[in-house]
């Protein structure tokens, strides 16, 4: 009834409202609004283009390299071609081994960064541990041979041509995308039969390092936890100005370049630093036994709880200053103990709080390179100090990048969680 | 109860007994400050408890201040104990029996002379000569002068780009707002190390950047885009937080009066969220001061900077040079927080958030 009777009164359904020019407001409105969505992503757009260049791609190119290693091609690239036709059964024809001498003769005279001998022989290397004399020595020979049969001539010089697993190991080598390298990564590796199968014992490194570094990340985050919560519960109840006045002992550290306090670490904790000393004069300890506490694991422990104990409170604080004390007043009025006003009234209020620095904490650590690299002596090493160690000192690229890549995926997994479960908008400093 | 009345109470004065006889025990100064420090500390942030609580609650809250004394003690005493050591006359990072009993001959400022010495041709030359040899070979300046170099420029670029993309995330208007707010934010969750590998393998590729074709490794424009992106995560964090207690409509006021765009920045916005601005600015500068990875995988030795300097230093030969470089550094650090502290709370003074 009130409907017809608005109906009537004003302008009819159908005709639509016009604005001054004669076109639909809803029309105006659609343009305007997009207008406005774009005017905001445009004052974005340059700095995306920045994070783009400087970041994104950056990082995409590592995760290429995981898969893509053209050296093995680039060396010998007419090989390539030739063996890849190969069914790998026995060995290779003559003719794939005449492609290969000559290829080989020709390669040694190559002397371009990426193209030479010796880069094919440390890729095969890297596959079969002590066959890079292999590849180098064959090659300084090949030029004299002249006439077929080529696959006699190659395995006079070395018998380890006859085994078909070189020649398998050869034509992963050429193939420029491979898994070869995530397989290292993870401690497999391709077997005689091209099946893959788990490393030897004594070659099992980087699964053992990635889980001690997300354990030694728990360890540190379950630290900073148990440390972070009664400060950050005495910073939010105490008068502004006291709080205030103690919140410089938490934000000046975090002010406080990282080498500064890893350097600090060192003079607290050596043999002949600070903490045993102050251990020695009160008699805790006698002079002659001081206590190794750096250089080891229980060096990067100390160390990175310290660094990171204000990324811990300071996202449980911001969560603490917002609950009033009422409740717990409330509870304890209506005849809750302390204990159990603490724990059914007070501690699931500060969960958000508790996610956001857990989730913060655990990112950063299981990335921390420095800080091991200083102070972790060789048992507190974590994943990353090996990908800095493939990628600065033996030059295994496409290994180190395989190893980024896979700390990269945990890291994004647990950043969409914080997503999740805090919001990207919820992150504050201070 | 009041500090002064505190201070008169029976407890205090066992309290100041109880130092001094621990001090006689240990047999340094260093003993009685500390224990003062660790027992008295909680005494004097003792609340008043409700007149219910039992005397267990009581033992209880002491006992729950002694252990965020310890913590706190735990936080600031390594930053603490590197500056008197700095000053050691013994090229030791240790505290030698002299200094301990406050002799005036276990100290010395010879470590931070050898900021300036160390790598200098003629270090006891005289004059404008001296001054130059230092300004352009010792190796500590050299850092110093690297690291302030690509800071100032990266912050400069971090956040010029930084302000502006924030102002976009900050309208309500703006489309894929999580998506591109977490791609900004990400330089500062992935591990720098990887970040360092990506930008190693990208920024050496050849004929690829205009003006570069050997690629941005070894120079200081690698560094400095190196630097901006790991500074751009905090430049928006602080200027989007600044922009949400942001009243749109006085943009909506300024072009109604007819300003354009760029004036209605100026003269309506840029006043407004200058405090977060400065904040982030301070945070990207700190960042880049402090970075070392991304120096380690992208420097050469012409593009050392001070953490960099200190990496070796703390690797090759530990010397406490590398205490009297920190000491300069937590003392820059500490005017640095101070001005963020004070932005900070003129911000919220000025939205009447806090008493002042």
């Amino acid at each position: 009834m009130s409907d017809a009777a608005a109906t009537s009164q004003s302008t009819p359904r159908d005709a639509l409202l016009v604005a001054s020019d004669g076109v639909p407001l809803k029309v105006k409105l659609a343009k305007t609004t997009a207008a406005a969505r774009r005017r905001a992503f445009l004052l974005t757009l340059p700095l995306v283009l920045f994070v783009l260049i400087s970041f994104v791609f950056p990082i995409g190119e590592m995760l290429v390299r995981s898969f893509h290693n053209p050296v093995g091609g680039n060396v010998v690239p007419a090989f390539a071609e030739s063996i890849a036709k190969w069914d790998g059964k026995g060995l290779p024809s003559e003719e794939v081994f005449e492609v290969f001498v000559k290829d080989l003769a020709r390669a040694r005279k190559v002397r371009d960064v990426g193209k030479t001998v010796g880069n094919l022989a440390t890729r095969v290397n890297y596959e079969i541990p002590g066959s890079r004399s292999l590849i180098t020595k064959s090659a300084r020979k090949v030029g004299k041979i002249k006439n077929p049969p080529y696959k006699d001539a190659l395995l006079a010089i070395d018998k380890r041509w006859s085994n078909p697993h070189v020649w398998l190991v050869l034509q992963r080598a050429t193939t420029d995308y491979t898994l070869s390298f995530y397989l290292a990564a993870l401690d497999r590796r391709y077997d005689k039969t091209n099946n893959i199968v788990q490393a030897d014992e004594l070659y099992r490194i980087y699964i053992p390092i990635l889980l001690k570094t997300l354990w030694l990340s728990a360890l540190i985050t379950f630290l900073c936890f148990m440390l972070a919560y009664p400060v950050a519960y005495l910073l939010s109840t105490l008068p502004l100005r006291t709080s205030n006045l103690l919140m410089i002992l938490v934000l000046l550290p975090f002010w406080t370049s990282l080498l500064v306090r890893t350097t600090a670490w060192i003079a607290m904790l050596q043999t002949q630093g600070v903490l045993n000393d102050v251990f020695v004069s009160l008699r805790l300890i006698g002079n002659e036994d001081r206590i190794q506490l750096i250089y080891n694991q229980t060096g990067t422990i100390i160390a990175m709880v310290h660094i990171l104990l204000p990324f811990m409170i300071l996202p449980l604080y911001s969560v603490m200053k917002t609950i009033p004390p009422s409740y717990m007043r409330a509870a304890r009025s209506m005849g809750a103990s302390q204990t159990y006003a603490f724990i059914r009234i007070y501690f699931p209020q500060t969960l958000p709080g508790i996610a956001a620095g857990t989730l913060l904490v655990f990112i950063l650590a299981i990335g921390y390179y420095i800080t091991p690299a200083l102070v972790g002596g060789n048992d507190g090493l974590l994943i990353s100090n090996l990908i800095a160690d493939h990628i600065k000192s033996t030059l295994n690229w496409s290994l180190g990048a395989a190893l980024g890549s896979i700390l990269l995926v945990i890291v994004l997994m647990l950043y969409w969680l914080y997503n999740r479960l805090v919001g990207i908008d919820n992150l504050k400093f201070g | 109860m009041k500090l002064s009345s505190r201070m008169k109470s029976p407890a205090f004065a066992a309290l100041c007994v109880a130092s001094v006889a621990f001090g006689f025990f240990t047999g340094s100064v260093l003993g009685t400050i500390g224990f003062f420090l660790a027992f008295g500390a909680p005494y004097f942030l003792m609340t008043e408890l409700p007149p219910y609580a039992s005397i267990a609650e009581r033992i209880g809250q002491y006992v729950f201040l002694m252990i965020c004394t310890m913590i706190f003690l735990f936080l600031i005493t390594p930053i603490l104990v590197i500056m008197p050591l700095s000053f050691n006359a013994e090229p030791y990072f240790t505290f030698t029996d002299g200094m301990l009993s406050f002799d005036s001959s276990a100290y010395s400022l010879r470590w931070y002379q050898d900021i300036f010495n160390f790598g200098m041709t003629d270090p006891d030359g005289t004059g404008s000569a001296w001054w130059q040899d230092m300004w352009n070979n010792s190796v500590w300046i050299g850092a110093f002068r690297n690291s302030f170099f690509i800071a100032i420029m990266a912050t400069l670029l971090a956040t010029g780009f930084g302000t502006l993309a924030a102002l976009g995330l900050s309208r309500s208007e703006m489309p894929f707002r999580t998506l591109i707010t977490s791609l900004l934010i990400s330089p500062m969750i992935v591990p720098l190390v990887i970040t360092a590998t990506g930008m190693f393998f990208f920024y050496a590729k050849k004929d690829f950047f205009p003006f570069f074709p050997d690629g941005l490794v070894n120079t200081y424009v690698g560094l400095i885009l190196a630097h901006a992106t790991l500074g751009i995560p905090f430049v928006i964090i602080t200027v989007t937080a600044t922009l949400t207690g942001f009243d749109q409509s006085l943009i909506r006021a300024s072009q109604g009066l007819g300003a354009n765009g760029w004036t209605t920045f100026r003269k309506v916005i840029m006043p407004l969220i200058l405090p977060g601005m400065i904040s982030g600015a301070l945070f990207a500068f700190i960042t880049s001061l402090d970075e070392v990875v991304a120096v380690i995988f992208l420097a050469d030795v012409d593009q050392r900077t001070i953490p960099r300097q200190m990496f070796s230093g703390i690797r090759e030969q530990i010397s406490p040079t590398i205490l009297a470089v920190a000491t300069v550094l937590v003392l820059f650090s500490i005017v640095l927080l101070s001005t963020v502290e004070l932005l900070r709370r003129r911000t919220e003074r000025l939205r009447g958030l806090s008493p002042g």
